[in-house]
């Protein structure tokens, strides 16, 4: 997809998920396909730093959860005083936490070898986790209620609302991706993941790269967590920390190809619909354990993951034929 | 509070004893990524399978969870040596460590979750053992014995393992193929080969720990979670992969979430692992025993 191509492809998915909330009332969609685009936001965010410069984050749960309490703390904060403030608020707030928390975990480890900002961010989401199960303002373990507000005009129930919202996220995240992967930023990161030291040698500027992929991801992170108190209404520490989360986001690329902005599309929408199929007919704990044997099926058997795949495929058939 | 001297020396005594299991639970990432450079965060859920034998054991033919530890060492071994083998040939060879060989780990780790929570459910498990509720008291200090016996256990694996690695042929292959693995080769070691005794040898630890973990309390299958933070932050605040530097660290994180459970609430307990980890990898990543970088 070059050019206008992509754009193209964007009009045409907000126009199909705007008619799709005018015409189905089958609320089941509706969730179904908030959880594949939430999946979708963290996937590609994860890959914005994962994939394109090799430092893998196991905490994807804790920046998720960050951005879902910066809107149960912001919520309570504002009614306190009066207001009552609309989605983009909360979620504009939960991008600037998000990010400043990437930025921090990246500028204490991204010197370092990429394991140690593995762990770093495996330790910073037990951190986070531990302060929200004790930090009685967010209701700490007990959890905390949020109130589902009406449903802005043009759109008959709020989790239609939310469905159009994390569509038109999900398309950002992928234009935002994109955009990096085409830019010189882009092939710097490249760059910084193929050979660190000779990227750094060439001059690129390794260090100042990484930071502004972690806080991107970061940011991303947080926003997909932003809408998710409205969705589920209730969220105590276990729900919004969930392990499930943190993997599906490096499931997802590893599955769609780590190389490529649309890998974590393809990855996404592929896992994301399988498990929601998959936990409705047969179980939920399947479900679970799917993602965990897929996971290290592909990274063993196609490390490129698909796109990877039938990129070589096709190669491979154009020398023959 | 912290005045009190019966509270302060209990504290101090919990945090030694926990401390010495803690260096059981982390001797064998600290060979795997010390020594071998092999990220395995799967390591706290293969402890964790080690728990579930003690557990299996113990309640259909009345083992003693130690003696299961033991029993099942050659079977971790096996296992150890074939997950090498998986990763050497997929991952290592092609230099595919990094990213997929995380991702390998991190889908290994949740994998042996689900199955037993698939097997056994979320509830608690613990073993019978007749030390397990007694309670010996010198002067203040308690000395409950389901904290005495795994620090014993894990004091006796860890200078066997210290005396195995310095004393033989095969332990000191270990040592040298962190260093310079062409050397090695030029003395009749093929890498390889003993890398994937190494990592075997890891793994064999992962089953006397979970058997200890078991004897400390009871154990539901997402509880190695908590402890990937703590084996982390031990093996590298140790200074990656020296067995002294991991069992004094283990002291010192013991002790310190043993003050911090005992004066500021248990709750807060998980934090303090990380909190070192965080400091230590900003601060001085090369731990406390290792040479500035």
């Amino acid at each position: 997809m070059k050019g206008w191509g992509f754009w193209i492809f964007v009009a045409l998915a907000l126009a199909a998920g705007f008619v799709f909330t005018r015409v189905s009332n089958n609320e089941y969609y509706f969730f179904a396909s908030y959880i594949v685009l939430q999946s979708l936001i963290m996937a590609t965010a994860w890959n914005i730093l994962g994939g394109f410069t090799g430092y893998v984050n196991f905490g994807s749960a804790g920046f998720f959860a960050v951005g879902a309490y910066t809107t149960i703390a912001l919520q309570k904060y504002l009614r306190s005083l009066g207001f009552d403030a609309p989605l983009p608020v909360f979620i504009v707030a939960a991008a600037a936490i998000g990010g400043l928390i990437g930025l921090g975990a990246g500028y204490l480890t991204l010197r370092l070898r990429g394991v140690y900002f593995a762990i770093a961010t495996l330790a910073l989401a037990i951190v986070a986790q531990t302060f929200i199960s004790n930090w009685d303002y967010v209701g700490a373990a007990k959890g905390a209620y949020i109130l589902t507000p009406d449903p802005p005009p043009l759109f008959s129930s709020y989790v239609k609302y939310l469905f159009m919202t994390m569509l038109v996220l999900g398309l950002l995240a992928l234009a935002i991706s994109r955009y990096i992967t085409q830019s010189k930023f882009g092939r710097g990161l490249a760059a910084v993941r193929d050979d660190e030291v000779a990227a750094e040698c060439m001059g690129v500027p390794t260090l100042r790269l990484k930071l502004i992929s972690a806080t991107v991801m970061g940011a991303l992170m947080g926003v997909a967590g932003a809408p998710y108190p409205f969705f589920v209404t209730f969220v105590d520490p276990l729900s919004a920390f969930q392990l499930n989360i943190a993997v599906n986001s490096i499931a997802m690329p590893m599955i769609g190809g780590t190389a490529f902005w649309y890998g974590p599309l393809v990855g996404a929408l592929l896992l994301g619909t399988a498990q929601e199929v998959i936990s409705v007919t047969i179980s939920s704990e399947i479900n679970v354990l799917l993602v965990g044997v897929v996971l290290v099926s592909f990274v063993i058997l196609a490390p490129k993951g698909l796109v990877g795949l039938f990129s070589d495929l096709w190669r491979r058939g154009k020398r023959d034929g | 509070m912290i005045t009190d001297p019966g509270l302060f020396l209990n504290a101090v005594v919990a945090g030694i004893l926990l401390g010495g299991f803690y260096a059981a639970v982390a001797l064998g990432l600290s060979i795997a990524f010390g020594q071998l450079d092999i990220v395995n965060i799967a390591h706290p859920a293969f402890i964790i399978i080690g728990s579930y034998f003690a557990y299996y054991f113990g309640a259909h033919y009345g083992f003693d969870p130690v003696f299961t530890g033991i029993l099942m060492t050659p079977f971790f071994f096996v296992l150890g040596m074939v997950v090498y083998r998986i990763y050497y040939v997929s991952f290592e060879r092609t230099g595919q460590e990094s990213l997929s060989g995380l991702a390998f780990f991190f889908g290994l780790m949740f994998i042996i979750e689900v199955v037993l929570i698939m097997i056994y459910g979320v509830d608690y498990r613990l073993v019978p053992a007749s030390y397990i509720g007694m309670n010996w008291k010198i002067g203040l200090v308690d000395f409950p014995l389901r904290m005495a016996v795994p620090f014993v256990v894990s004091m006796v694996m860890t200078i066997s393992l210290y005396l195995f690695l310095s004393r033989t042929f095969i332990g000191r292959a270990i040592l040298a193929v962190s260093q310079d693995r062409q050397a090695l080769q030029l003395m009749g070691a093929n890498p390889i080969r003993i890398k994937q005794i190494a990592f075997g040898l890891a793994l064999a630890t992962a089953s006397i720990a979970g058997a200890l973990l078991i004897i400390i309390g009871p154990v539901e299958p997402s509880i190695n979670r908590e402890y990937i933070g703590r084996v982390f932050a031990i093996v590298v605040l140790g200074g990656m992969g020296s067995i002294t530097g991991t069992v004094l660290a283990a002291f010192i994180l013991g002790i310190a979430e043993s003050f911090v459970s005992t004066f500021a609430g248990p709750s807060w307990a998980p934090a303090v692992a990380f909190g070192i980890l965080l400091v230590t990898l900003a601060v001085r990543p090369s731990g406390i025993l290792g040479r500035a970088s």
